[in-house]
């Protein structure tokens, strides 16, 4: 049984005369880490605001067809019913920082505090929600005098500390190096391996070619490929729609297109396929 | 000159033949020796001139180059975030800084255009202290993209928002407007001039910010993670941007987590860690210092990875320079029709 079922979703924002999202239409299993990638402005936060129902319920707008998640019909509960069991990272790490803190620790319980959440589980809560992002060390400093990629995480740990059935990440790592990045996604697929379910929308797809488990591609407000990411990321329809490939993806193209790739051997999207590949085509 | 006035006045008056012919022969004497003058001081006039104005051009350019000696940053908070850093950018440079989270990249930046000064060590602008200069005053020499275009952008429209800062700057109206709409059309902005700039996108809104940069028409400027957020084609954009701005000659610092953006863009590079320089060199030089990238979390470029996996031999990052590389070790492979451009 799905937790998470679109049927025929199309919405607009306000003011605006073309709808963001057009008649969508997908199904996610408890669990699954689904990623999102698409050229910007094709959808991606817009459907991360869907999935957490900051719309239609924040933007307001026109919103018509089914949104399920979690067992909640969107259109039909408030927000505040609807944040207990999916919640929602921002693209903007500053913006989910709610300035009413001083310390990072203090920062993420701050959420809990607003749950009802027992004092005496908090302290658990918070330094697991820590450790899985790596800022333990940063527990008493101040979330405005941390870097960008240190705030980022703040920002992660504070949405991880309410243990939500559904997590929504708007380009998570868009702060953070390389290594940071790595951790973020193992990070979410532990949690995703643990029952979590994970919708990720990113720009980085190295990353997301070697943790997602399902990638859906938007491309103006539509749902337009679906499937596992070795298969969507070396889709040649990519171009169409205004995203890249990885590097290893081009270069084994362009071999392919002088004929020197192995017959049958996938495209590559990660450094492991690619060498696996290329050492086959030696052999060949 | 009283003689030759009593010597003209007594010309006029006297019209003997002999001092008449004195007069035209002084006359004429002064002709040769002022064409003589001509003849002669003219080319050293023209040489004396060239060379002042190459002088002052020379002084100008020099005017841009970036001193960093031994700077020490600390926070009020105790963070020590940067230990010891000296660096040398020469005008028209392109240059990348790398490196992990809190590794000090923005402190240091944040140094160039006086928003912090040194808790010891020296910022020179050309030959302007950063310690003896405001904000303002750098700001006609170095623009700076915030990380967060958030933290720049306060207009109502994004055409009065890139108005702003050559407003300021002193330009003509007429400069303004050119540079205005230059910046604009750049980052194609054109037809959104109207739109609030919180109205759009993030991503947009990151444009915006460039183009108010832009549009200052600063000798120097620096772009804190300009590749955040961005879609593969936009990334491409600011890469031909960049190009752009080596052609006008432009100081570019840049800040990226992006490393095959840098590579592809950058030819020198800087990796900082823990408030230090590590390296400051080439793209071949540094990608070949595995373990030090590995220590401030920099992974080199994905096709330097991989030809370090395939044993290929050679530092190489670029999609043309892997498969030369390949090629080069495995003839076996070598194309049997031009390869396809594009890809």
């Amino acid at each position: 049984m799905a937790i998470i079922e679109i049927e025929n979703l199309t919405y607009r924002y306000p003011h605006t005369s073309q709808p963001a999202l057009r008649d969508l239409s997908l199904q996610i299993e408890p669990g699954e880490f689904v990623a999102i990638v698409g050229a910007n402005g094709a959808g991606k936060s817009t459907l991360c605001y869907t999935l957490t129902g900051f719309v239609p319920h924040f933007f307001q707008g026109e919103l018509s067809g089914r949104v399920h998640v979690a067992g909640l019909e969107t259109k039909e509960h408030p927000l505040e019913d609807i944040v207990l069991v999916s919640g929602l990272v921002f693209q903007n790490p500053f913006n989910q920082i709610s300035g009413a803190k001083f310390t990072v620790y203090d920062e993420i319980a701050f959420g809990l505090e607003n749950l009802g959440v027992p004092r005496e589980d908090m302290p658990a809560r918070i330094e697991r929600a820590m450790a899985l992002t790596g800022i333990t060390a940063m527990a008493e400093r101040s979330p405005y005098a941390l870097s960008g990629g240190q705030q980022q995480r703040v920002a992660l740990a504070s949405m991880l500390v309410m243990e939500p059935q559904v997590l929504v990440l708007d380009e998570p790592t868009s702060q953070l190096d390389p290594l940071g990045s790595r951790e973020v996604f193992a990070v979410i697929r532990e949690l995703s391996r643990e029952g979590m379910t994970v919708v990720m929308a990113e720009h980085k797809l190295e990353w997301v070619a070697q943790f997602a488990d399902r990638v859906l591609v938007l491309a103006d407000g539509q749902l337009v490929l679906s499937g596992p990411p070795a298969e969507v990321l070396t889709s040649p329809l990519l171009e169409t729609y205004h995203i890249g490939q990885t590097r290893y993806t081009t270069v084994a193209r362009r071999l392919q297109a002088e004929n020197g790739w192995p017959a049958g051997q996938p495209l590559p999207v990660t450094l492991e396929e690619a060498e696996a590949g290329f050492k086959a085509a030696l052999i060949k | 000159m009283p003689n030759a006035a009593a010597r003209g006045r007594a010309g006029s008056s006297n019209l003997d033949p002999l001092s008449l012919q004195m007069d035209t022969d002084a006359h004429r004497q002064k002709i040769v020796d002022r064409n003589l003058s001509t003849i002669f001081y003219l080319p050293s006039t023209i040489f004396l001139s060239v060379s002042i104005y190459g002088l002052y051009l020379w002084l100008r350019k020099n005017c841009m180059r970036i001193h960093i000696d031994n700077l020490h940053f600390t926070y009020p908070s105790g963070v020590r975030a940067l230990q010891g850093v000296s660096l040398t950018i020469e005008p028209g440079e392109q240059v990348a800084i790398v490196g992990q989270n809190g590794a000090g990249k923005t402190t240091l930046v944040r140094h160039l255009n006086g928003l912090l000064l040194p808790s010891s060590g020296t910022v020179h602008i050309g030959d302007w202290l950063t310690r003896d200069s405001s904000v303002a005053k750098l700001a006609a020499r170095v623009g700076y993209v915030f990380q967060n275009p958030d933290d720049q952008l306060f207009k109502g429209n994004v055409r009065d928002e890139v108005k702003f800062g050559p407003a300021n700057l002193g330009f003509t109206p007429e400069q303004i407007e050119t540079q205005v709409d230059e910046a604009l059309a750049r980052l194609e902005l054109s037809e959104k001039a109207a739109v609030n700039p919180y109205d759009l996108t993030p991503t947009w809104r990151k444009r915006v910010a460039i183009a108010a940069i832009l549009a200052m028409d600063t000798p120097i400027i620096i772009l804190d993670e300009p590749t955040t957020g961005q879609d593969y084609y936009s990334v491409q954009h600011l890469a031909g941007l960049i190009q752009h701005l080596r052609q006008q000659g432009k100081t570019v610092i840049a800040i990226s987590h992006d490393i095959d953006f840098v590579a592809e863009n950058f030819d020198r590079i800087v990796v900082m860690g823990q408030g230090r320089v590590l390296l400051d060199g080439p793209a071949e030089a540094i990608f070949a210092e595995e373990e030090i990238l590995n220590s401030t979390y920099v992974q080199p470029p994905q096709l330097a990875r991989l030809a370090g996996r395939l044993d290929l031999g050679q530092v190489v990052y670029t999609v043309d320079g892997f498969l030369a590389a390949y090629r080069q070790r495995n003839p076996a492979v070598s194309p049997v029709k031009p390869p396809i451009s594009g890809g």
